[in-house]
């Protein structure tokens, strides 16, 4: 059958047109890409700062230039590309149910691919105190207000977080004349990695380390922010908006509410070191698996899982079988991805899993299966940094076990 | 007196003025239209459902637990008939989810019986008491630790706010008119008719029905210049749970409740998601509808405890509701012969439900103090906004333009068509009511700048600015 769909990718962000290219230059006759919004390539579109594309294109470009390369390349392949087209189903054994601006329609490619992405959570899952106004956003919401509608929803906002995101923000809010008035950390130290930690000072935006938002003021529109020091003080400072930054959490609703297995610990797919998922029609790339990496890592992730996708069409992956699950056993460890290791011999998958810590940690990380001490190893870890531990400590158990991953302060 | 021309917001001398757009007062406009009253309905704030209404649990209640013989469960019993008479014709979702009250502990379950006494004395004739195992059959996710439960079949879910717009649109499209951004600052009564001074001019009519919610006894004092009750608002917060928790459950679970709250509720919504709430405290401002961090944690806890489940699902949204309590649980509403007055206030924790109901009720009193109109022979039946979840939502069809909110499925053509005609939305809370824009999981994380080009022009607070580049 000619009409029929080799590979669907859910989501046109970096990773999954790396997916769909890589597929392509595979030999893979029909990939179709489906993007909800009018316009391909994810969240680079509303990116408006470099750098992007310096591992993919060995240039620096800023968001919209990489999403745009990304997207006329993929095109160029033989990549169908639909945009306003939204999966609102996704069921067992890959079939999908679209909505289009002419209706729905179901389709049944034989893989899929979930390449959905991440946002930022909102001020609902952050149970912060206050009433609701108008001006509170999240930087993604910002970034496409300022970027793709030339607007601004504030003038003086108080940016909440310092991940690399937050800074990111500060460069929107540069770029559209907006001054925010301050920003704010709970840690005593800047998440995002040195020394964008300097950055804020630099563009004089004072950062508060230490500080935590302890409500938000104002009925109809922000009228400031209340925040508790180190020493328990509260004071208010006086905004017309917050920014709640970072805290990001994947795009998964599909699967949490279809039959996917979701993994309370990354919030994305569960997936094997193919990203393969509980149901072996879907595949997951790029930062639905896990919050978060960069755009130029999560390109990565679906070239690799392209080939991983080839394989099992050309029935080379070897199928679900004996596992070894692995699961971050201490509160430290925030999460680890991949959680299961097929141990069946077939194609090579992820080299490492990828795993993060909820606060500064230093000491040792243990593998235990049971009272036993599998191995150990050395951690330096701070939040939001990724950590990465080669799979072949994980497989060479062998046998089809539960590795619970553990932290010992030092 | 003869009403000054310049400052006369209307030339008609209206049958009755409705002051204040909440549920009651949109069910008050369409009852009395519907028999054929010229009805003005007044609301201070630029959307309609700004004040109680604008935050509840959305169960339409039986009333199996209400005080016997009081007006409250008359008003609830006929409003619930009345909904489900008429549901169907305006296209109004209900959910005929039915409810467990559920016992966790030795003294609840001592409280069962008395419980099914009231309810059955209510007429809830088919309230039943279950024992552990069929509520374990039937809802396998509740924790263990419940321990029996009454069955009240009759407990739906319906939707807040497309409810109330339907009724007021009814009264809309059969001739009452409506005044919005206006708010009733004082009056005077002479010769058998009002003279309503508002902030937009001077309203002339027979009858003032004063649905005014939370500030009901302001707006008593304001015209009449006394109140037989004073609001004092209580506060319930509430957890809204990703849709993918809606499945966990298939009755609304109540607790048994206490005289000062219904307590703490665990069901769908028609918009397929799971609520859980509300809190219950009682607070001076009546307007700030905050959340507080200590209340949400609190209300976390609650859920998991009745749905273990909970603890892994991720919050989609949380927001608070403000219930207009007086010193009694009864609902206040007080006929004033003398002065063409009804007060209809203290509508507490019940309104939704008894709207309907309460609207016969006081139409009934006004018809006994000898009122004479012709009710419309044909009315017109306007179509409710169709977002519940199981509807067939615009969504599904062509032509509907793009997806704007792509966690609720909310079309181009739906904003579009919210923004116009009388009561089209002046503000995203509005909007939001009409459309469910933005309240879906990611709060308006990918919809938000699409909003604020579909909506410029449109809101008293635009939702942005145009950046000026030098
Ligand atoms: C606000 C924000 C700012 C960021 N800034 C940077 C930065 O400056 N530099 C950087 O390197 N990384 C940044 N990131 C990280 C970003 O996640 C990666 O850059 C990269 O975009 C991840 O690519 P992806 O393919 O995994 O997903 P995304 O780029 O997020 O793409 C996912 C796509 O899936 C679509 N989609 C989701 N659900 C459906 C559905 N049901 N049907 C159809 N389509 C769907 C979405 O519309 C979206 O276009 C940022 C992330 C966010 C949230
Ligand atoms: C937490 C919570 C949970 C609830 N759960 C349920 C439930 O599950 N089922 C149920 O049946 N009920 C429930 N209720 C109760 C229900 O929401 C209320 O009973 C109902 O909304 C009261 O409506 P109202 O029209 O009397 O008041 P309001 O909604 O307050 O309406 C009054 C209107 O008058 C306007 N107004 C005030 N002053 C003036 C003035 N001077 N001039 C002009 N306009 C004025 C206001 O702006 C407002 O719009 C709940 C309530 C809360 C708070």
């Amino acid at each position: 059958m000619t009409d029929q769909i080799d590979v669907a990718i859910i989501g046109s962000g970096p990773s999954s047109l790396s997916a769909a290219i890589e597929l392509k230059a595979l030999g893979i006759a029909r990939v179709v890409v489906l993007e909800r919004d009018p316009e391909a390539g994810g969240i680079p579109r509303h990116c408006g700062h470099p750098p992007f594309g310096i591992r993919e294109f060995k240039r620096v470009l800023t968001g919209p230039q990489y999403a745009r390369k990304l997207v006329a390349t993929a095109r160029l392949v033989g990549v169908e590309i639909r945009t306003s087209t939204t999966v609102v189903e996704a069921r067992p054994d890959g079939k999908l149910l679209l909505a289009t601006k002419d209706g729905v329609a179901e389709i049944a490619p034989r893989r899929v691919i979930y390449a959905t992405g991440v946002r930022e959570t909102p001020r609902s899952c952050r149970f912060i105190t206050g009433p609701r106004p108008l001006g509170v956003v999240n930087t993604g919401a910002l970034q496409s207000t300022v970027y793709l509608q030339d607007r601004t929803p504030f003038e003086r906002p108080v940016i909440i977080g310092t991940e690399l995101v937050s800074f990111s923000a500060i460069m929107t809010c540069r770029h559209a004349g907006i001054k925010p008035v301050a920003m704010i950390e709970a840690n005593e130290g800047v998440t995002a990695r040195w020394p964008t930690g300097l950055f804020p000072r630099i563009v004089g935006v004072p950062l508060h380390l230490g500080t935590r938002l302890s409500a938000i003021l104002g009925n109809r529109s922000v009228t400031g922010v209340e925040v508790v020091d180190r020493a328990g003080n509260h004071r208010v400072i006086n905004c017309d908006g917050v920014i709640l930054s970072g805290q990001f959490t994947p795009e998964v609703a599909l699967a949490r509410c279809g039959h996917l297995a979701v993994d309370a610990a990354t919030k994305g797919p569960v997936v094997d070191q193919y990203g393969r998922c509980s149901d072996p029609c879907y595949f997951a790339t790029g930062n639905v698996l896990r919050p978060v990496e960069t755009a130029g890592w999560s390109w990565n992730e679906g070239r690799q899982t392209a080939r991983w996708v080839a394989a099992d069409l050309a029935g080379d992956l070897a199928p679900v079988g004996a596992e070894i699950e692995v699961v971050a056993a201490d509160p430290v460890i925030r999460y680890v991805v991949p959680q299961r290791l097929s141990l069946a011999a077939g194609s090579a998958g992820m080299k490492h899993l990828q795993l993060r810590v909820t606060r500064r940690a230093k000491g040792t990380l243990v593998a235990m299966c049971g009272d036993q001490t599998l191995w150990k190893m050395p951690l330096n870890a701070r939040p939001e940094r990724r950590i990465l531990v080669p799979v072949g400590k994980f497989t060479a158990a062998g046998k089809p076990v539960k590795i619970e991953l553990k932290f010992i302060a030092e | 007196m003869m009403p000054d021309r310049k400052s006369s917001l209307s030339s008609t001398l209206f049958d009755v003025v409705v002051i204040g757009a909440g549920v009651v007062g949109c069910a008050m406009a369409r009852r009395f239209t519907l028999e054929g009253a010229r009805v003005a309905l007044v609301e201070k704030a630029c959307d309609i459902l700004d004040g109680a209404s604008k935050a509840n649990s959305a169960i339409l209640h039986t009333g199996f637990d209400a005080p016997v013989g009081s007006i409250e469960l008359d008003c609830i019993r006929k409003g619930a008939e009345e909904y489900r008479q008429i549901h169907q014709d305006m296209r109004l979702p209900l959910d005929a989810a039915g409810a467990y009250v559920v016992a966790w502990n030795d003294v609840e379950v001592a409280r069962l019986d008395t419980l099914l006494e009231q309810a059955h004395r209510n007429g809830i004739s088919n309230a039943t008491l279950v024992g552990q195992t069929v509520l374990r059959d039937n809802e396998p996710h509740l924790s263990d630790r419940a321990l029996a439960a009454i069955s009240v079949p009759g407990e739906a879910l319906i939707d807040p706010w497309s409810a109330p717009y339907a009724y007021l649109k009814q009264a809309l499209q059969n001739g009452a008119e409506v005044f919005l951004k206006c708010e009733v600052t004082g009056g005077g009564f002479a010769g058998g008719e009002w003279q309503l001074e508002t902030s937009r001019g001077v309203l002339n009519c027979r009858q003032v029905i004063n649905c005014a919610g939370l500030y009901g006894d302001y707006v008593d004092q304001a015209v009449l210049g006394l109140s037989d009750f004073l609001i004092t608002p209580r506060k319930g917060q509430f957890l809204i749970f990703d849709k993918a928790a809606a499945s966990l459950l298939q009755a609304i679970i109540l607790p048994v409740p206490t005289a000062r709250t219904k307590g703490v509720v665990v069901c769908r919504t028609i918009f397929g998601n799971l609520l859980v709430g509300p809190t219950a405290d009682e607070q001076q401002s009546r307007d700030e509808a905050s959340t507080d961090t200590a209340s949400l944690e609190g209300l976390m806890q609650a859920a998991i405890r009745i749905i273990p489940t909970l603890a892994d699902m991720p919050i989609t949204a949380t927001y608070a509701g403000l219930r207009p309590a007086t010193e009694q649980k009864e609902y206040r509403i007080i006929p004033r012969p003398d002065s063409n007055w009804i007060t209809v206030g203290g509508i507490r924790s019940t309104g939704l439900s008894a709207a309907l109901g309460i609207a016969q009720h006081v139409f009934a009193q006004y018809r006994d103090w000898g009122a004479a109109h012709e009710p419309l022979p044909d009315p017109r039946v306007p179509q409710a906004n169709i977002l519940a979840e199981q509807s067939a939502r615009a969504w599904r069809e062509g032509g509907q333009g793009d997806m704007i909110c792509h966690c609720e499925l909310v079309r181009e053509a739906e904003i579009r068509q919210a923004l116009t005609g009388p009561l089209a939305a002046r503000s995203l809370a509005g909007l939001k009511r009409q459309t469910r824009v933005t309240m879906g999981r990611c709060q308006g994380f990918y919809c938000s700048a699409r909003l604020t080009e579909l909506t410029d022009g449109h809101f008293d607070i635009p939702l942005a600015k145009d950046i000026k580049h030098d």
